[in-house]
């Protein structure tokens, strides 16, 4: 079995970003990548070509960076226009029932910042729980995201290993069925890949 | 009509070239000048050229006029290629019922005036008949270049007018019945049928007007699209003029009005994609050949017959034009005509036409009217012709000042008051009529002011509110409604004309905010100076967005492109007010294109001193990590 993989990628910096500039080249086969800023440097977004694009794919990945602990502003509006109701939510909304959907982020700060002692005070998965309701209200499954932390000063190594590691799970997600219950209870899609590449 | 054969010789040909192209060159610009209609300019000269004033030409005006005729057969081909069978089915009403009623009132009338000054009746009929024509080519004309043909009264004129073009035909064919001599072989118009029975003939007259149709859909199209891609340009004017040409002499052939066949011809073909290069292929030739018509009708003007007995003409001038009018008013008020249109309805067709020509000619060769008659009818016909364009001036300064309101198109009318938008758009070339087209789309309805009649015309039928006119008249903007409007939109093409409307609306309506197109940064400063904030100039948005699309291409990423557009234009119209605030400082009148080179220089300098882009740090990490991160690495909030 395969599944469908779109990739909406949200970068408004993106020639001069090191990380997701590496997460993305080479991306496997089968995986739909669309560029959000490249499409609408006007911010004048096709919904109606938007809804086909999600209509056509079974998996959704918001990739972007965290900016002020949120996605960058053409996202939001994407999600704004795109995610009508009646299509994606309330009455009869249900053309995104069943599809699932997570978010490939980067941060500037590393992962320890992000804890309740430490200066960001929240974790990620609380800083996401806007994306996780969205998803949840368009009955679709918000699985874990998948993280790079610490991106301004990122060795190469360390990128080039996170993105075998965004490769190998864009793969599995393609070519296989997933069992969404168990991915669900990961706290990053990190640390699914760490458990099954090594096997 | 048109049959003569050129006879003179070349040098002849050379120097009658000159006097009626130099009368036409001088007289009509002067016509033009001091608010007449071309069409009394060319008959002016026509007389001043003529036998009785400077007798340049002579009898040679006839033979002229004949070969100009041709002029009225090219524009009725041209109104036809304007009008779409569809619209001219819709017009078979009013075409009909304004016709007709047109047709008999006035020649009735008219046949009891020649009864009553004791004339045989079978003279008073075709007498009656002949001068109840009316001018296509002085009416339309001056229509045309007043703007005027989609009012009320110019459609109701264009009525009259197609009925009587075909009114001619069957009038032709009742005139040898009246004949009490023998039929003479008909000169006139030479007929191939002349000698068929008569149920031939009208079969004959039947498949040639449905040949027209045939022969213009299933030849002429395909041939035209061969030769429109030889992209020969002049092979295309060629075959556009042998169309009309080939069309006349069909319909000559068969013994029909040219006027009319070419008039089908031009509605057959009016839904091809040829239309519009067939018009202005033909307009250049029409327009000198009615123009070298209207002069040969000032030329052929009989003044010794008028010497003779100036009170008999005199008087039968105004008798005709009287009846000829009180039976349109009539008809106007009949179909509730508001009465400034009605007067212009009225009026304009007052005249007798071009076709009186024909017929009276015809009948002289009937021996219907004796040749002396012939000759102050025709007199007759060629002095009510210079009155029209007198009687529309006097209409348009007169009377329609007097009734007020309605120069406009009216669907509804007497709404004068819901006619007043808030916005006003002077202007409605390109730019204009897509501001007009996006304000449409969001429900705004914007009064539309416009010089040019054809964009006009156009514009009205496809249902914009445009009204022909001067927008830098004061009285043009207070009726469009500028002391109630909110917003006036300067768009109009030549930025002197605009500028001269800022600086008027400045000066008078002061409360009206103006949105104003400006061509370039120069045009920018003067309307600046004027107050005006909003200015608009259509060589930097434009710009703008094709170097940000070069910068697309160039592989820059869009959005970073468009930010980058987005600030070139802010920038830039800093500098601009900035320059326009320092422009004071030189001669302010010898702006001259040395002057332009060194402020493009200064602005070109201040780029690279400002060079905007390299203090863009939006989203970027680097400076984040710069700023920030030294001392405090956690602290980070961007990425």
């Amino acid at each position: 079995m395969s599944n469908r993989v779109l990739i909406l990628f949200a970068h408004p910096l993106f020639e001069k970003s090191r990380v997701n500039k590496t997460l993305v080249s080479d991306y496997p086969a089968g995986v739909t990548f669309h560029d959000l800023y490249e499409h609408y440097p006007d911010f004048n977004i096709d919904i109606e070509k938007e809804k086909q694009l999600l209509t056509d794919h079974d998996i959704i990945i918001w990739q972007h960076p965290i900016y002020w602990y949120s996605c960058p502003a053409l996202l939001k509006q994407w999600i704004d226009l795109v995610l009508e109701a009646g299509w994606a939510y309330g009455p009869g909304g249900i053309a995104l029932k069943g599809k699932s959907v997570f978010q490939v982020i980067t941060t500037g700060a590393p992962e320890h910042s992000y804890h309740e002692e430490a200066n960001n005070r929240f974790t990620i998965r609380q800083f996401l729980a806007p994306f996780d309701q969205t998803a949840t209200l368009c009955k679709m499954d918000y699985l874990p995201p998948f993280v790079t932390h610490g991106s301004h000063r990122i060795h190469k190594d360390q990128v080039d290993e996170q993105t075998a590691a965004y490769h190998f799970l864009l793969d599995y997600l393609a070519n296989n069925d997933l069992d969404i219950e168990a991915l669900k209870k990961y706290n990053y899609l990190n640390d699914w890949v760490k458990e099954n590449q090594q096997l | 009509m048109g049959k003569r054969k050129p006879t003179t010789m070349t040098s002849d040909f050379l120097s009658q070239a000159l006097v009626y192209l130099g009368a036409a060159v001088i007289c009509v610009p002067i016509a033009k000048k001091i608010g007449m209609s071309s069409v009394l300019g060319y008959l002016l000269s026509g007389i001043i050229i003529g036998p009785f004033v400077l007798g340049f030409i002579g009898k040679e005006g006839q033979d002229i006029m004949h070969v100009a005729e041709f002029g009225v057969v090219m524009m009725l081909f041209i109104i036809g290629l304007e009008l779409e069978p569809a619209a001219f089915w819709k017009m078979r009403k009013a075409i009909a019922g304004f016709g007709l009623s047109q047709l008999f009132g006035t020649s009735i009338l008219l046949f009891l005036v020649f009864i009553s000054m004791g004339w045989p009746w079978t003279t008073a009929i075709s007498a009656g008949l002949t001068l109840t024509m009316s001018s296509t080519a002085i009416v339309l004309q001056t229509l045309k270049e007043k703007g005027l043909s989609q009012t009320t009264a110019g459609q109701a004129s264009f009525s009259v007018l197609l009925f009587q073009d075909i009114a001619v035909i069957p009038i032709l064919a009742i005139l040898p019945l009246l004949a009490t001599t023998a039929v003479v072989a008909d000169e006139a118009h030479p007929s191939l049928l002349s000698g068929l029975p008569a149920w031939v003939q009208t079969i004959l007259v039947i498949a040639a007007v449905g040949s027209i149709y045939g022969i213009g859909t299933y030849l002429v199209v395909p041939l035209l699209r061969v030769i429109a891609k030889t992209g020969l340009r002049e092979m295309f004017t060629a075959s556009s003029l042998l169309l009309v040409v080939a069309v006349a002499f069909l319909m000559e052939m068969v013994g029909l009005s040219p006027a009319l066949g070419t008039f089908v011809a031009g509605v057959v073909l009016a839904n091809s994609e040829f239309r519009h290069e067939l018009e202005s292929d033909i307009d250049p030739f029409k327009g000198l050949l009615l123009g070298l018509f209207f002069m040969g009708v000032g030329a052929s003007i009989n003044f010794q017959l008028i010497q003779e007995a100036p009170a008999q003409i005199a008087t039968l001038v105004l008798l005709v034009l009287f009846i000829k009018f009180i039976v349109l008013f009539g008809i106007g008020k009949i179909y509730k005509l508001n009465i400034d249109q009605n007067f212009l309805f009225a009026l304009g067709l007052s005249q007798v036409g071009e076709f009186a020509f024909v017929l009276l000619s015809f009948t002289g060769q009937l021996n219907i009217i004796d040749q002396e008659w012939i000759g102050k009818l025709t007199a007759i016909t060629a002095i009510s012709m210079m009155t029209t364009p007198l009687l529309l001036l006097v209409h348009e300064k007169f009377i329609h000042p007097h009734f007020g309101i309605q120069e406009k198109p009216v669907e509804k009318p007497g709404d004068t008051i819901e006619e007043h938008h808030d916005v006003i758009v002077a202007g409605f070339g390109h730019f204009g009529s897509t501001i007009g087209r996006l304000l449409r789309a969001n429900g705004i309805k914007a009064t539309i002011l416009d010089n040019n009649p054809d964009q006009v015309e156009l514009l009205r039928r496809m249902g914009f509110k445009v009204y022909y006119g001067d927008a830098t008249r004061i009285d043009m903007l207070k009726s469009a409604g500028i002391e109630s409007a909110k917003l006036l939109i300067a768009a109009i093409d030549s930025p002197e004309t605009n500028s001269n409307l800022v600086h008027t609306v400045r000066k008078h309506f002061p409360h009206i905010k103006i949105l104003a197109r400006a061509r370039n940064r120069f045009d920018a400063h003067e309307l600046m100076e004027t107050g005006v904030s909003h200015v608009y100039r259509e060589t930097l948005y434009t710009a703008v967005q094709l170097a940000v699309d070069a910068l697309g291409e160039l592989g820059f990423r869009k959005h970073t492109a468009t930010r980058q557009g987005q600030k070139f234009i802010k920038f830039d119209e800093k500098a601009l007010a900035k320059l326009a605030a320092s422009r004071y400082d030189m001669k302010e009148y010898a702006l001259n294109s040395k002057d332009e080179i060194a402020i493009q220089e200064k602005l070109l300098q201040n780029d690279l001193l400002l060079s905007f882009s390299d203090n863009d740090h939006s989203w970027d990490s680097n400076f984040v990590k710069e700023a920030i991160l030294g001392k405090d690495p956690g602290g980070a909030s961007t990425k």
